[in-house]
């Protein structure tokens, strides 16, 4: 569909610069990505993937607005306290650009629903936080075949991997499967540094765009850390291993399931 | 011997193995950590029994959640 006139105003910024133009525009407004977990990584990808006019926005979270999110959760005001994530969130990202359609899922990710939800979308954001939903939603992805983020943050820092399935090395490449039951002795409250969640977040969302725009080079086969403390990022080169559980010569996972929580319970975390 | 660990270059004494790395670099918590040696990843059962070589680049790679509920492995 043609851009009208208060579309090419509205993303003119985008329009201008040669790698997108108008054709690259109308791809984002017909673009579909999936953004599980509506914390602190999915805030800033929400919100800037809304802006940029990406066309259709899934968000998936069954947890509510707790006090503890605001700090890092900025698509969240205290208003929103109690509200569930997924409206809180759909609410600020039509409030920015009204002509997106943002879909709901007020559920938990589990290997029954994910399966039904992620065909369809061109790309999914992993902004979850615990180790049971990042297995999953790489698995999910693998078996539908579909582009996915992967990020992690903890106190300064925070690591980030695209992932083309059965193309580049995935995250089981590189974490073979959750660590062993009793690997953490205690459940204690590490932190993280809130703005740490918007420069990752943001970074997920600057590769949900370049797929989608097929522009420049993405971070696969390689995983970027940060570290706030001392403002460095490194990019490790990784390979795919031909040991993956996944997508190695010998799989051993051949279909979706649940990865056991072998840490500690989180049902009751917040993202 | 020379050996480049989270691309820093780190002089270790004598022979190590893997473990015997993450021992001396302070990891207290192997189990949250992918260790990856000249660019392919280890497997865990390999960390005993794998020598490092002078050169050799490691990186320790690590769970990293959402931003609590796990604890890091290092301090
Ligand atoms: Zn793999």
């Amino acid at each position: 569909m043609p851009l009208s006139e208060q579309q090419i105003e509205r993303y003119s910024r985008h329009i201008i610069l040669e790698q997108v133009g108008g054709a690259g525009q109308e791809k984002l407004l017909s673009s579909k990505v999936l953004i599980v977990g509506a914390g602190g990584l999915g805030a800033p990808a929400g919100l800037y993937l809304a802006a940029a006019g990406v066309g259709t926005i899934g968000l998936v979270d069954a947890d509510s607005v707790d006090l503890t999110n605001l700090q890092r959760q900025i698509i969240h005001h205290t208003s929103d306290l109690g509200v569930e994530k997924v409206a809180s969130a759909r609410n600020k990202m039509q409030a920015i650009n009204p002509e997106v359609t943002v879909e709901t899922y007020h559920i938990k990710a589990t290997a029954d629903n994910i399966r039904k939800i992620i065909p369809g979308y061109d790309f999914v954001i992993d902004g979850t936080d615990n180790f049971p939903a990042k297995f999953l939603i790489n698995d999910a992805c693998f078996f539908e075949r579909i582009p996915f983020s992967h990020a992690g943050i903890l106190r300064f820092e925070g690591q980030l991997i695209t992932v083309l399935p059965r193309e580049t090395a995935c995250y089981r490449c590189i974490f073979h499967s959750a660590p062993p039951a009793g690997a953490v002795p205690t459940c204690s409250q590490a932190g993280v540094l809130g703005v740490l969640a918007g420069v990752i977040g943001s970074l997920q969302a600057t590769e949900a765009m370049k797929y989608l725009l097929d522009i420049g080079d993405l971070v696969t086969n390689a995983l970027l850390t940060y570290n706030a403390l001392t403002l460095e990022f490194r990019k490790v080169r990784l390979n795919r291993n031909p040991d993956c559980p996944l997508c190695g010569e010998n799989p051993q996972i051949t279909e979706l399931t649940d990865e056991e929580q072998t840490i500690c319970d989180l049902n009751d975390s917040k993202h | 011997m020379n050996l480049i660990v989270n691309g820093n270059e780190t002089n270790v004494d004598g022979e190590l193995t893997v473990n015997e790395l993450l021992t001396e670099q302070n990891v207290k918590m192997p189990e949250m950590v992918s260790v990856e040696l000249n660019g392919q990843i280890l497997r865990r059962s390999e960390f005993e029994s794998t020598k490092l070589n002078e050169g050799d680049a490691v990186e320790f790679l690590y769970f990293m959640g959402g931003g609590h509920a796990s604890e890091r492995a290092t301090d």
